[in-house]
């Protein structure tokens, strides 16, 4: 242990106990205390979201549909995409783990900006109390993709209320993202050069660029529906003049550099977890350094892969086709920049490592397949099918939420002090990547065999693949209920966490768990390249 | 005064590392806000390209004395807050405040000359989009959606300049306590920065309202 962690852990202060009051919480500036706040927060969004989902799978259990009303069906399928997107899988990884991380891996004291980071805080609340108060009462019924003209002229829900709940929550991004590229700019501790800073810094950085140069490009698209909605004249009307493509187009230029929002941190978590469980570092550090730059850049260029069948051009199709195959360039070498780290590793199956190992494969699946839909011809039979929803399940549910869950495995120690059951940890991987695979999996079946996706009845001989799916989610159910329960309990009961009780780098580490307000009381100096595995044997005489 | 004395929060190493680390936030902030711009001004020239002749008639019913007057206003008022903050860069505070006021009633003359008058004009004369539209005929359609580009606009760059207009006077109240100094200026550096493209905003919107289409 190093002399600042100890002087600290002898005053015995943490930023946890550094006040009580719910005014010390609440207006609190200490990220790591924001951190905890939006970490509560998502979870609610998480179930709300999960209760859609769990309702979309039990009316598909039989052909004609358990929901009788198809209209309710589309407001359940649009809550779930809604919360799922905007309020959790956007924000999830940045705002908790990295809003805890980011400043403690860099040597920092804090943010660049903590009042801004307060600020989100309220921000993304304010817009999901306003989201939430339109899904309760009533809802919108037009997916999370609001395209026009259905949304503006058509629908009958609260659109005008979702979308200003959505704009407001864009900001909390914008300011999130902001907060952290101005951060690792400017409060990297001395020796932290560029090419020092853990993958998870920079796949953070990727993932803010994309915040704040995308989030605006559909806060403006937003601003645009909203006033068509109001008025019923508009820019995205083509009986008045208006482009629906246009729409189609701007929605896209955000929402696919979202995709990348959601799983370019979990890129991250992957790259700290798999070098610390393997006991090597990680293998062509500058390959994945540039590989996450790489997705940030081709992700603003590949929009058009959404629009395929939407009446652009052939020439346009053939160009998005191409660029989004070069996306996959990039991903697959951090794939196998991975397997490079666990080659010859001495690995360790902790709850972590299996929750990364679980991320690797269901994202491989997930990237795979996303070249199925990427090509042009295959798209045309699998846009709009089941296929497509398998896909971006297994990127953002199985890849990104995996990834969440192994980061907050490998960090909870550090976050909270405590460890989480170690058994536990391990029986919620797999009891996800089971139920993962049992829900999703059918679906790429049913897809292939040209079950459309938001309909709330099918054909009768797709029943046996629905019910397999539908089961697969009660399995997926438990598999978050679970750490829901034994996080939540070793908050009370835990073990006490050592400093470094994973033995790694990286300088969250090098102060106590968890840390103190101040999260150094000596700025830390960085003198090795990252990832510098095996690390040498505590000395027994320190 | 050395640097190492000067107040600063407990993540910076120096007063100096935070007054630039708050103007590169701010730089940051106005590329999202180019972007959020961005997304209007292309619209509007996509839109355009669809119904040519009916933008333009919309472009001639726009105020365009108004127009450029508010735009030497608006650039008026940036050039008194640059110069604001060139005289606070030599602790010259009195100068500061008096430059703040004069781009601050600026801004405000901005915002009655838009909202007050040329608004209501356009509101008294059916120019908002909806069953009582001013042009008929075949131009309506293309019309209609100028004026939907044309209020959207105004309104967002109008609440920008309001929230300008906050900020300026809070810069105008800290200096009047005597905060800023020669050593000390960054939010004064800060707020010029958003004003200015408050300003920038205006000038792309200038021609794209009142000049194209409006024809010989
Ligand atoms: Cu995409």
């Amino acid at each position: 242990m190093s002399a600042a962690a100890g002087a600290a852990a002898l005053s015995g202060e943490s930023y946890l106990t550094d006040g009580f009051s719910l005014r010390s919480w609440l207006l609190t500036t200490d990220h790591k205390r924001i951190a905890i706040l939006y970490l509560a927060s998502i979870t609610v969004f998480f179930f709300i979201g999960a209760a859609g989902a769990a309702l979309v799978r039990y009316n598909l259990i039989v052909p004609e549909g358990l929901i009788k009303s198809a209209e309710t069906y589309n407001r359940l399928f649009t809550m779930h995409g809604v919360v799922m997107v905007w309020f959790f899988l956007v924000p999830a990884v940045p705002v908790t783990l990295g809003n805890f991380i980011v400043p403690l891996m860099l040597g920092a004291r804090d943010l660049a900006f903590p009042k801004l980071n307060l600020v989100s805080w309220y921000l993304f609340m304010l817009g999901g109390a306003i989201v939430l108060y339109s899904l309760f009462t009533g809802g919108v019924d037009t997916g999370w993709t609001f395209y026009t003209p259905l949304t503006t002229q058509y629908s009958k829900g609260h659109v005008v209320a979702t979308v200003i709940g959505i704009f407001i929550a864009g900001f909390s991004s914008i300011a999130t993202g902001l907060n952290f590229i101005v951060s690792i700019h400017r409060l990297r501790a001395p020796g932290m050069t560029w090419f020092r800073m853990p993958v998870f810094l920079w796949s953070l950085y990727a993932t803010s660029v994309i915040l704040v140069l995308a989030t605006p490009v559909l806060a403006m698209t937003l601003v645009l529906l909203a006033f068509e909605r109001i008025f019923h004249i508009g820019v995205f009307d083509p009986t008045l003049g208006g482009d629906p493509l246009l729409f189609q187009h701007l929605f896209w230029f955000y929402s696919h550099p979202a995709v990348y929002i959601m799983i370019l941190p979990g890129f991250g978590i992957v790259s700290e977890i798999v070098p610390a469980f393997s006991r090597k570092p990680l293998f062509g550090y500058t390959f994945v350094v540039w590989a996450s730059i790489g997705i940030a850049v081709i992700s603003f260029l590949v929009w058009g892969h959404h629009m395929f069948v939407a009446g652009t051009s052939l020439f346009s199709a053939l160009v998005f086709s191409i660029l989004s195959y070069m996306v996959a360039v990039p991903s697959a070498i951090k794939v196998f920049n991975w397997i490079g780290t666990l080659h010859k590793g001495f690995i360790r199956f902790d709850a972590p490592m299996l929750y990364a190992l679980g991320f690797i494969g269901l994202f491989t699946m997930g990237g795979l397949t996303g070249l199925f839909v990427a090509a042009l011809a295959a798209d045309v039979h699998l846009t709009q099918t089941y296929f497509v929803v398998a896909h971006f399940h297994y990127v953002m549910v199985g890849g990104m939420v995996s990834a969440f869950f192994a980061g907050l495995h490998y960090w909870w120690p550090k976050i909270t002090g405590r460890h989480y059951p170690e058994m536990w940890g391990r029986a919620g991987a797999l009891i996800i990547f089971i139920g993962f695979h049992l829900t999703f999996f059918p679906q790429f079946i049913l897809g292939y065999l040209g079950m459309p996706r938001r309909y709330h009845s099918y054909a009768p001989e797709f029943q046996v693949l629905n019910v397999l799916s539908s089961a697969g989610t009660t399995i997926l159910a438990a598999g978050y209920l679970l750490p829901l329960g034994y996080l939540t309990w070793s908050l009370l009961r835990g073990e006490r966490a050592a400093p470094n009780p994973w033995d790694a780098t990286g300088l969250e580490w090098q102060t106590p768990s968890p840390p103190p307000t101040e999260n150094f009381v000596a700025t830390p100096v960085v003198t090795e390249e990252p990832y510098a595995y095996p690390r040498p044997k505590p000395q027994a005489t320190s | 005064m050395s640097d190492a004395a000067l107040p600063h929060a407990f993540q910076y190493e120096s007063a100096r590392h935070q007054a630039r680390t708050a103007i590169a936030g701010m730089w940051l902030f106005l590329a999202s806000e180019v972007l959020f711009f961005g997304v209007l001004f292309l619209s509007w020239i996509v839109c355009r390209h669809w119904n040519q002749a009916g933008f333009d008639a919309g472009a001639r019913q726009t105020a365009l004395a108004i127009g450029t007057l508010n735009t030497v206003i608006l650039i008026t008022s940036s050039a008194f807050y640059t110069a604001g903050v060139a005289f606070i860069e030599a602790s010259n505070t009195r100068r500061l405040i008096q430059c703040c006021a004069l781009a601050w009633v600026l801004g405000l003359a901005f915002l009655i000359l838009k909202f007050g008058i040329e608004w209501h004009e356009d509101l008294a004369r059916h120019l908002f989009p909806g069953p009582r539209f001013a042009i008929t005929g075949e131009l309506r359609t293309g019309a209609q959606l100028f004026f939907v580009f044309y209020f959207v606009a105004t309104a967002l760059h109008g609440l920008h300049l309001l929230a300008g207009l906050g900020l300026v006077g809070w810069i105008i109240r800290r200096a009047g306590r005597g905060e800023f100094s020669a050593q000390y200026s960054t939010p004064v550096a800060v707020v010029g920065l958003y004003w200015s493209f408050v300003d920038m905003v205006w000038i792309v919107l200038f021609p794209l309202i009142y000049l194209i289409g409006r024809g010989p």
